[in-house]
């Protein structure tokens, strides 16, 4: 089996897990997530036993990196600080408000929603990248999209 | 499409495209196996590669394209292949001296740990060959210890990983014929005349 060299995967996919990660765990983290990613990538993928799917392991990865720094984020947090520390003005986070909402959804509708309304992912990808069934991962964006639709109402 | 999907699309593009450096960090971390860029020379674009040890390629990118390089590469080396122009600074500069007059012997190490058997004997026998010297296909057979493997020798030559630094133009046929070349025949003839072996 071969497996491409590692920067037709990073030209092909670096902006897409970035904007997943902006939009994820906010613009003021997403800069170490996404070094994260790709170093863990990198020291992983030598090991790869196949090169199918590269794009759903990608995203798992970023996934796991995304899942750290909210729960370092939960960590830090102090309960009186009811104001928002990122600034509602910064200009690498276009829409806070919706990007907020995305980011409160639970891991894998969150996941879900993303990859499959921002990018497009077909369902059988999505799923490989759930590690859960199609109609789960159907699941997923129907109920992550329903969810913030009341709450933006 | 319902209308969040919408706003989350067109929120989408606002994302930033811009991404963070990344090559810094994973050479600090010895995480590029093979470090590739493009230098350009008088014979064109060419790519070149190293990895921590030394350099593993040179190619005409007119010849062979860059992607087909990379991937083998990736098979033959490692899938960890990275644009990474700082380890190849020492190699352009060199190259760069070279063409312009300035430079006769390549002083960049070299990584021979991918070639394999008489290949590696007869391009390490063709590296010791002289600026503005000649060989012969039968000459770098017998300088890599077998005198009668010619035809050998030439595949080993035409397979030669890394042109102009591993110096196969300098290897002619007996007679005095320029023989063949990868990366095309104008390229050995503009070789030669760089260094005076051909007028």
């Amino acid at each position: 089996m071969t497996l491409p060299p590692f920067q037709a995967l990073l030209d092909e996919h670096r902006a897409d897990i970035y904007r997943f990660l902006v939009a994820t765990v906010g613009p003021s983290e997403a800069d170490d997530c996404f070094q994260e990613t790709w170093m863990s990538a990198l020291r992983a993928y030598p090991n790869l036993r196949r090169g199918d799917n590269l794009r759903a392991w990608l995203f798992r990865i970023a996934q796991n990196k995304s899942i750290d720094a909210h729960r370092a984020r939960g960590r830090r947090a102090v309960p009186v600080a009811a104001v928002p520390e990122r600034s509602t003005s910064s200009p690498a986070d276009a829409d806070p408000e919706l990007w907020e909402r995305v980011r409160d959804l639970p891991t894998k509708q969150r996941m879900a929603v993303f990859c499959r309304s921002v990018l497009g992912m077909p369902y059988d990808e999505l799923a490989v990248l759930l590690e859960s069934s199609e109609d789960a991962a159907r699941r997923n964006v129907h109920e992550g999209l329903q969810r913030l639709k009341e709450e933006l109402s | 499409m319902n209308d969040i999907e919408m706003t989350l699309k067109n929120a989408a593009l606002d994302l930033p495209t811009d991404t963070p450096e990344l090559t810094g960090r994973a050479e600090a971390e010895g995480l590029i196996d093979v470090a590739y860029t493009s230098v350009d020379s008088p014979l064109g674009p060419l790519v070149v590669a190293a990895t921590p040890k030394g350099l593993v390629r040179v190619s005409y990118t007119e010849f062979r394209g860059e992607g087909e390089v990379l991937e083998d590469l990736a098979r033959r080396v490692s899938p960890r292949v990275l644009e990474a122009p700082a380890r190849l600074d020492p190699v352009r500069r060199e190259l760069d001296e070279y063409f312009k007059g300035r430079r006769q012997d390549f002083d960049v190490p070299i990584d021979w740990s991918y070639l394999a058997g008489f290949t590696r004997e007869v391009l390490r026998a063709t590296a010791h060959i002289g600026f503005g010297e000649v060989s012969s296909y039968a000459g770098v057979a017998a300088a890599a210890g077998s005198p009668r493997a010619v035809r050998a020798a030439g595949n080993a030559l035409g397979s030669n990983p890394m042109p102009v630094v591993v110096p196969c133009h300098r290897v002619l046929r007996s007679g005095g014929k320029l023989g063949g070349y990868t990366g095309g025949l104008e390229r050995k003839e503009f070789l030669l005349r760089l260094e005076g072996a051909l007028l």
